[in-house]
C-alpha cells in the first residue's frame, strides 16, 4: 500500500474517534453533580419559577441527547455557545488564552527535543561514561518528580532566590513578546522535564540496540566515516521509535499545562479550564476538554503517519 | 609486494575484550579479560580460500573482524600485501576498505532496513568516489545481475526479499568496491540447505572470475570442505590444526579435529562411524585451561610418565582431577543423589559419577586417588588438592602446544611431539626443540 493511501485510511479512521470524543466530552460533563444554574443561584433566594426559566434559557431542561445534538450542531461550526459565568462567546475566550498555552507547549517540546536527543545519543555512544551516568540519574529524578512540585522548586530557586526570571507573567503585550517568552521558559522546562527524561532513555536504548546490529559493522566496513555511520545509519533507524513517542508526548505536554499554569499563574487555557470547572461553566469546560481530546487524537495521527513515513516496513 | 608474500598474513594476533564488570568490580579495580583470540598466526595466498572452523564462541568471527581492522587487535600484526595495516591511520583504513570486505552471517540484520538496495550498494561506490550519475546506476544493475538478481530489484527495500536474495545483495554490496579479499563470516549458516549450495557456488564462481581471496568462516566442516583450499581448525581462540581438506580429513589429526569430523553427518546409511562425544562444555575464555586448552575435554590426553593407566581409566581420572582443581564439584547434591551415608559409600558415589573403576590398575595412582576422595569426604577441597598434588599432571596440562609440521598438516598437539611422548612433564628430548613424530597410540 502506498503512503498516500495509508495516510488517507488513517485520517478516515480518525473521524469516528472524533465523534466518540465529542460524546464522551459532553457526557462526562453532564455527569458532574450540579449544573451552571445551581452555581448562578448559589447563596441567593430564588423562586423555583426563576430557576426553571434560567434552565430553559440555557437549554438545560431538554433531554440530554437533544442537548448533545444542539451542542454538536454548534461545534461543527466552531460555535461553542456563550460562557455562562461571563456571558462572552466561548470561542473568543479560548482564542484569547490559546496562544499562551501554544507558546508554552511548543517551548516545552523544543526544550525536550533539544536536550533529550543529543544527550541520549551521547549516552548510548559512550555507554558507561560520566554523561551516561548523569543522564541516568537525571531521568530517574525527572520521571519521579511531580511537575507542580518541580514548578514551585524552580520558582523558588530561579525567580525568588536568584532573580533570574520574573515571578509573575507580564500583564500586557500578548503572547508573542520577548518578555513573555522569557517568563514562559520556567513553566516550559517544568512541563518538558518528564518528557525529556523519558525520551532520553528511549533514545539511548534504541541507539544501543541499533549500534549492535550487523549493518552498522557493514557501514564501517564500507569505509564510511564514523560520523556518517552514526548519523545516517544508526540515528535514523533509532529515531523511528523516538519520533512516535515524541508525538504522543505532545498530548502529555498539553494536559500537563493544566497543573503548571496554576502553579505559575499563567494566562493559558489550563487555568481557564480549572476556573470554569469551579464555576460549573459547562460550555467552556466542554469546549476545552474537546480541544484537548482533539489535540491528543491529532498527535496520535501524526505519530502514526510519521512512523509509516520513516519505516518502509510499516504499511498496513 | 614480493612474489612469495601472501596476500594477508597475521602474526600472533590477539584480541582480548574487557568483560562487562559490575560496579563492585570496577570499584576494586578488578578486570577480567575475555581472550577471544589468543595468539593466532595465519597466512592466505592470493586467490586462495582459507576455511576457518570451530565451535560457536571459539573466536572465529573475531579473527575475521580483527583481520579487517574492524576491531583493533590487542596484540600482533596483520600484513596486507606486505604492509602492516595495524599501524594505519583512520584515513588509510578507509582507503583499505576498498580492498577488503566482509559478508555477514545474518543477511537480515546486515542490511539497513531503511535504505533501498540501490542506496545500500551505491553508498559504497559514493564513499570511494568510484562511480557517479548514470554509470553509478549501471554499475549497480551490473552487480545485481552478477549475483543472480534482476536490475528491477534496485528500488526495493530489504524486507521485500527472501534470506537467500538478501545474502546475494550482501555479496553484491561487498563486490561493489572490487575488493581483493573478502571475509565471509558464516555466509550460509542462516540459509536453507538448498539455498546454501547456490550461495556457495556463487561465491566460487565469483572467485574464479575475479580472483578474490576468501577467509571463509563456518562452524560446519562439511560446508567448508567444498569451498576451501586449506582449512584451519580453531579451539578457544587458538588454531589447533591447519591443512588442506584431504590432509585434515585423514590421520594424523588433532584430537579435536577428529571429534569435529566424527560429528559431520554422512548421507551413507551403511556408514557407522564411532562418534566421538566430547565431554563437558567449552571452558570459559575468561579463564582458559593451562597447558593445552583442549586438555579438559580431550579424549587422548597423554598419561603421566610414572603411572600406568588404561586410556579410558586415565581420561576418567583426569576429568575428575580437573574438577577437583577448579573446585567445581557439587558434593551436597552428589550425596543426595547417591544417598551417601558413610565414607565408603561416598567413595563409590564419586567413582560412579566419574566412571572411575572401583580400583585403579596402578596401585600408586589408586593411593593418591583414594586419599583425594577421603579429603573431599571431609569437605576440604584444599586438602584434596594437596593430595592430588602434581601426580596427575601431564605435558598436556602444563605445556602449551605449538603448531608444527606433521606429515603435511600443521598440528598443535603434544601427541605428535617426541619430547612428550612418554608423558613426562619435563622436556625429555635432548634437543629441547619440538620434533615431530607420529604417536603409535593414535589410531
Amino acid at each position: 500500500m502506498s503512503l498516500q493511501r495509508y495516510v488517507l485510511k488513517r485520517v478516515l479512521v480518525t473521524i469516528p474517534i472524533l465523534i466518540g470524543a465529542t460524546m464522551l466530552t459532553f457526557g462526562l460533563v453532564a455527569l458532574t453533580p450540579g449544573d451552571p444554574v445551581d452555581y448562578i443561584i448559589a447563596f441567593q433566594d430564588v423562586s423555583p419559577e426563576v430557576e426553571q426559566q434560567l434552565r430553559e434559557q440555557y437549554g438545560l431542561d431538554k433531554p440530554l441527547f437533544m442537548q448533545y445534538l444542539d451542542w454538536l450542531a454548534g461545534v461543527v461550526q466552531f460555535d461553542f455557545g456563550d460562557s455562562i459565568s461571563n456571558q462572552r462567546p466561548v470561542t473568543e475566550l479560548i482564542m484569547e488564552r490559546l496562544p499562551y498555552t501554544l507558546l508554552m507547549g511548543s517551548m516545552a517540546f523544543m526544550v525536550t527535543l533539544i536536550t533529550a536527543i543529543p544527550t541520549g545519543i551521547i549516552a548510548a555512544y559512550y555507554r558507561g561514561s560520566v554523561i551516561d551516568q548523569a543522564s541516568r540519574v537525571f531521568s530517574v529524578v525527572g520521571i519521579a518528580i511531580p511537575n507542580f512540585f518541580l514548578g514551585i522548586l524552580l520558582l523558588l530557586i530561579f525567580a525568588s532566590q536568584l532573580n533570574i526570571f520574573p515571578f509573575l507573567a507580564p500583564s500586557s503585550g500578548g503572547a508573542l513578546t520577548p518578555e513573555m517568552a522569557v517568563y514562559t521558559l520556567l513553566p516550559a522546562i517544568t512541563i518538558g522535564t518528564g518528557a525529556t527524561a523519558l525520551l532520553m532513555r528511549l533514545m539511548r536504548s534504541s541507539m544501543i540496540e541499533e549500534l549492535d546490529k550487523d549493518y552498522v559493522t557493514m557501514a564501517r566496513a564500507k569505509g564510511l566515516p564514523e560520523r556518517t555511520v552514526v548519523n545516517k545509519h544508526v540515528l535514523r533507524n533509532s529515531l523511528i521509535s523516538v519520533v512516535t513517542v515524541a508525538a504522543i508526548q505532545v498530548a502529555f505536554i498539553i494536559s500537563g499545562s493544566v497543573v503548571v499554569e496554576i502553579v505559575f499563574s499563567y494566562p493559558g487555557i489550563g487555568r481557564l479550564l480549572v476556573n470554569s470547572v469551579g464555576a460549573r461553566d459547562f460550555p467552556v469546560i466542554q469546549a476545552l476538554v474537546l480541544l484537548i481530546g482533539v489535540a491528543v487524537i491529532l498527535a496520535n495521527l501524526l505519530a502514526d503517519i510519521l512512523y509509516a513515513y520513516l519505516d518502509p516496513r510499516i504499511r498496513y | 609486494m614480493s612474489s612469495n608474500e601472501p596476500l594477508i598474513r597475521a602474526e600472533n594476533l590477539k584480541k582480548h575484550y574487557q568483560n562487562e564488570s559490575d560496579f563492585i568490580d570496577r570499584l576494586l579495580g578488578r578486570q577480567q579479560w575475555v581472550k577471544a583470540v589468543d595468539g593466532i598466526s595465519l597466512e592466505i595466498e592470493e586467490g586462495e580460500t582459507l576455511g576457518l572452523v570451530g565451535e560457536s564462541g571459539c573466536g572465529k568471527s573475531t579473527v575475521g573482524r580483527t583481520l579487517l581492522q574492524l576491531h583493533e587487535p590487542t596484540d600482533g600484526t596483520v600484513y596486507f600485501k606486505g604492509e602492516d595495516i595495524t599501524e594505519y591511520s583512520s584515513n588509510e583504513l578507509r582507503e583499505l576498505r576498498q580492498e577488503m570486505q566482509l559478508i555477514f552471517q545474518n543477511p537480515q540484520s546486515s542490511l539497513n532496513p531503511r535504505l533501498t538496495v540501490n542506496d545500500i550498494i551505491g553508498e559504497a561506490l559514493d564513499i570511494h568516489g568510484l562511480e557517479e550519475g548514470q554509470s553509478r546506476d549501471e554499475r549497480i544493475k551490473e552487480l545485481l545481475e552478477l549475483v543472480g538478481l534482476s536490475a528491477s530489484h534496485a528500488n526495493r527495500y530489504p524486507h521485500e526479499f527472501s534470506g537467500g536474495q538478501l545474502q546475494r545483495i550482501g555479496i553484491a554490496r561487498a563486490l561493489a568496491v572490487e575488493p581483493d579479499f573478502i571475509v565471509c563470516d558464516e555466509p550460509v549458516s542462516a540459509l536453507d540447505v538448498s539455498v546454501q549450495a547456490q550461495i556457495l557456488n556463487l561465491l566460487k564462481d565469483l572467485q574464479e572470475e575475479f580472483g578474490i581471496t576468501y577467509l571463509f568462516i563456518a562452524h560446519d566442516l562439511s560446508v567448508v570442505e567444498h569451498i576451501a583450499d586449506r582449512i584451519a581448525v580453531m579451539y578457544l581462540g587458538e588454531i589447533v590444526e591447519v591443512g588442506t581438506p584431504e590432509e585434515l580429513f585423514a590421520p594424523p589429526q588433532h584430537p579435536y579435529t577428529e571429534a569435529l569430523l566424527s560429528a559431520v553427518p554422512e548421507p551413507d546409511p551403511g556408514w557407522n562411524p564411532e562418534r566421538i562425544i566430547l565431554e563437558g562444555t567449552v571452558p570459559s575464555p575468561l579463564d582458559p585451561p593451562s597447558g593445552c586448552k583442549f586438555h579438559t575435554r580431550c579424549p587422548k590426553v597423554i598419561p603421566p610418565a610414572d603411572l600406568e593407566f588404561e586410556q579410558e581409566e586415565w581420561r576418567a581420572v583426569r576429568s575428575f582431577a580437573t574438577r577437583v582443581e577448579s573446585g567445581d564439584l557439587p558434593l551436597g547434591s552428589l550425596r543426595e543423589e547417591y544417598d551417601v551415608s558413610d565414607a565408603s559409600e561416598f567413595d563409590e558415589a564419586i567413582r560412579e559419577e566419574h566412571d572411575i573403576p572401583a580400583r585403579l590398575s596402578d596401585p600408586e595412582a589408586e593411593e593418591i586417588l583414594s586419599e583425594t576422595i577421603q579429603a573431599l569426604e571431609q569437605g576440604s577441597f584444599e586438602r584434596a588438592n594437596d593430595a592430588i598434588g602434581d601426580a596427575f599432571e601431564t605435558p598436556c596440562t602444563v605445556h602449551e602446544p605449538e603448531l608444527q609440521q606433521v606429515e603435511g598438516t600443521e598440528i598443535a598437539c603434544h601427541l605428535y611431539d617426541s619430547r612428550y611422548q612418554d608423558g613426562s612433564v619435563d622436556e625429555s628430548a635432548a634437543s629441547g626443540q619440538p620434533t615431530a613424530a607420529v604417536s603409535e597410540s593414535d589410531d
